[in-house]
């Protein structure tokens, strides 16, 4: 059942969506005339979002790029390669888990688990670095680099350029350096070189500006490989791409345990794709709630977090346009949360369109609430979720308690916690 | 096009020489060293000067600038006092030619419109803003232009022919090819491949072409400048503020004497 997913050119053109920065109110749009397969133009231009913002030094490998990924995604033998590493490599499909006990405890809507924690590497991010990492060996590029917050995704590069034989350097803020030590060590067990970056807010936006750079430095033999939907198009959507097998997963299994659609779509946001992966199809559901949880940090209205979709302006970084943490001069301000995937500035466009045409909700939880749901599912389901996850969690204990109890939540369970045990024994005064 | 940029490149050409760009990030070391310093680069021989708007992630920067960024915004220099700094630079000078490079967020973040206005009303000539590559750009030109400004573009190694030819399309003033992969203060310059890639773009444009990236002496500026139409100094100049944060008068003299010696080796 996993295949990469291909963008139909079925003749709707969603012309309702402009990309005009002067003229892109879209609270009139009927929902039911969109085409949610083909929200993007062909430039990757999400209404004013996304698209490519690229130095001139990078267009050329960008489009390279574009037209390798272009020539590949529709290809059975690449699609083939690629379901055989989901399946056997990965693991998948990943369950959908119904958290019976913690559903009783919350007292409303039955709460099920899409466990991408269970994935080898321990998170969602595999499904998408196996995707590039073909992709980087179909293009003979023998060299692969990537940014990473939480570690999970440098993680997961990390790995499958051990499988592939390639050559592999992450980019990791010295913050992140330190809060997730466990990761670091586990990237250089698979051969990887971690430079720990010590410009900025030393976190993942200073990463991917390093990445970056590395990239315009050495692009005849480097392929960066991005973790998550953000970036200069066609990242936003090839990463979508190869994360949509989450929901396309979960809503067959929910048909088969539940016999129905859930009632709402709960996921963390940090660029966005753990959750756009669970989202993307359901979109077309219009009854399907959605909601995608921010980091509200120490509370939204300390300035303190990293909740763009639910406190920002639209800004460019990063090569595409997209709600954006600055100041009014335009500098990008320094989030802050406790988890460290989630500790960035900026949302993938796909989002912020989503948001604007109302399909999807952003909320945010604070640093608190989500160790509360941390502890909350250890304690009663006997699953450690990633901090990251957990944002997802402590909305959940929200929402679900207003919903009756035979309405169903699918939450994305994006990873496990295993990397955050020392960030979260260290607030609790412990020393490991 | 701006008249300031058509008219200086009209000039050097009559007289046979090559322009000098200098580039400073505006409010680096401070911001009070900034309007000194551009006449002082004037009356060394520079020809345009390039002010540098701060930014946060300055993505295409290496690690001299980026620096130079980070001192800026540690006095908050924003676009707004950069606006401010031209204005005062015209009091005595209303002749030499100001292109303001940067990234788009501050201009976004600023309002293409009232960005537009305020450069116009205050005598600044072009705008280059890095990551906006043509394609992404129609909206700011087309601003741009309505208020005479010129909207300077990128050019490198890799760029193919058919994005040259967009590229020199929505150009004006003059094109910006940068010399080798990487980012800024890379050194590994080669002239020969620099020659053979202006005079590939030369076919596609009248525009002037300026050359950036790695030209840090005299010698190299008059290498590039005899296969181009002007060079453009970064680093090299950067990297004299970053060596003298607090001593005003050494940064002015330092800076004045590379240009003056670049000046004298590309007018041989
Ligand atoms: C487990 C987990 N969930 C979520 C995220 C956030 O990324 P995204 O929003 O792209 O899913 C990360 C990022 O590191 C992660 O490791």
């Amino acid at each position: 059942m996993s295949t990469v997913r291909t963008e139909t050119v079925n003749g709707r053109k969603n012309s309702q969506i402009k990309n005009d920065l002067n003229d892109h109110d879209l609270s009139n749009v009927d929902l039911s005339t969109i085409d949610w397969d083909n929200l993007a133009d062909e430039n990757g231009h999400f209404g004013i979002y996304g698209g490519c913002f690229a130095s001139e030094t990078l267009m050329e490998a960008i489009q390279e790029l574009d037209e390798a990924y272009n020539s590949l995604k529709n290809d059975p033998e690449f699609q083939a390669s690629y379901d055989n590493d989901l399946r056997n490599y990965v693991g998948r499909p990943s369950p959908l888990y119904h958290a019976e006990r913690w559903s009783k405890q919350l007292g409303g809507a039955q709460i099920y688990l899409k466990r991408e924690d269970l994935n080898h590497t321990g998170a969602h991010k595999i499904n998408n670095t196996i995707g590039q990492a073909l992709l980087a060996k179909h293009m003979g590029k023998p060299r692969i680099i990537a940014e990473t917050g939480a570690g999970q995704h440098g993680v997961a590069t990390a790995t499958i350029a051990a499988r592939l034989g390639l050559e592999c350097v992450v980019y990791m803020g010295e913050v992140d350096v330190e809060r997730q030590a466990p990761n670091v060590y586990r990237m250089k067990l698979l051969g990887a070189e971690v430079r720990p970056v010590s410009s900025g807010s030393k976190t993942l936006k200073d990463a991917l500006n390093e990445a970056m750079r590395d990239w315009v430095t050495n692009v005849d033999n480097t392929f960066y490989c991005i973790g998550t939907v953000a970036g200069p198009h066609p990242y936003p959507s090839m990463v979508r791409n190869f994360q949509t097998i989450i929901g396309r997963e979960a809503k067959e299994q929910c048909l088969e345990q539940t016999g129905r659609l859930p009632d709402a779509l709960i996921a963390c946001i940090g660029g966005g794709s753990n959750a756009i992966g669970l989202f993307h199809e359901f979109l077309a559901d219009l009854d399907v709630k959605i909601y995608g949880v921010e980091a509200a940090g120490h509370g939204l209205a300390t300035g303190e977090h990293a909740a763009p979709l639910s406190m920002a302006k639209p800004g460019v970084l990063h090569g595409n346009r997209m709600y954006l943490m600055a100041d009014k001069d335009g500098q990008v301000v320094e989030p802050h949360s406790i988890s460290a995937g989630l500790d960035y500035p900026g949302v993938g466009p796909e989002h912020c369109l989503l948001k604007d045409l109302g399909r999807s909700h952003a909320v945010a939880v604070t640093d608190d609430e989500a160790m509360e749901a941390f502890h909350s599912l250890t304690r009663i389901e006997g699953i450690i979720p990633a901090l990251e996850s957990s944002h997802a969690l402590a909305y959940a204990m929200k929402l679900a308690p207003t919903m009756d109890k035979d309405k169903t939540i699918i939450i994305n369970l994006s990873g496990r916690g295993d990397k955050d045990i020392n960030t979260v024994a260290a607030l609790e005064g412990i020393k490991l | 096009m701006s008249g300031r940029l058509t008219e200086c490149f009209a000039t050097l050409k009559e007289d046979n020489r090559k322009a000098l760009i200098p580039y400073i990030t505006a409010g680096d070391s401070n911001p009070t060293i900034t309007v000194p310093l551009m006449h002082r680069m004037v009356e060394a021989g520079a020809d345009i000067i390039e002010l540098g708007v701060p930014f946060s992630d300055p993505m295409a920067d290496g690690p001299t600038i980026q620096l130079a960024c980070e001192r800026a915004l540690e006095h908050h220099t924003s676009l707004h006092d950069v606006v401010d700094m031209v204005t005062e630079f015209r009091q005595t000078n209303t002749t030499t030619p100001i292109v303001l490079m940067g990234y788009l967020n501050p201009v976004e973040a600023f309002g293409y419109e009232e960005f537009a206005k305020a450069a116009k009303e205050c005598g600044i000539d072009g705008l280059l803003t890095v990551d906006l590559p043509p394609e992404e750009s129609t909206q700011l030109v087309a601003v741009l232009k309505k208020y005479d400004i010129d909207p300077i573009f990128l050019l490198s190694p890799t760029t193919t022919e058919d994005r040259i030819g967009k590229i020199v399309h929505a150009g004006s003033g003059y094109l910006y090819y940068v010399s080798l992969k990487g980012v800024t203060g890379s050194s590994a310059l080669n002239v020969d491949e620099v020659a053979t890639n202006v005079a590939k773009i030369k076919t596609q444009t009248t525009l002037p072409v300026g050359v950036g990236f790695g030209i840090k002496d005299a010698e190299s500026a008059s290498a590039v400048a005899a296969v181009s139409d002007g060079v453009i100094v970064g680093s090299a100049i950067v990297k004299i503020i970053e060596n003298n944060p607090d001593d005003t008068d050494t940064i002015l003299d330092q800076i004045g004497a590379l240009l003056s010696s670049m000046r004298e080796a590309m007018d041989k």
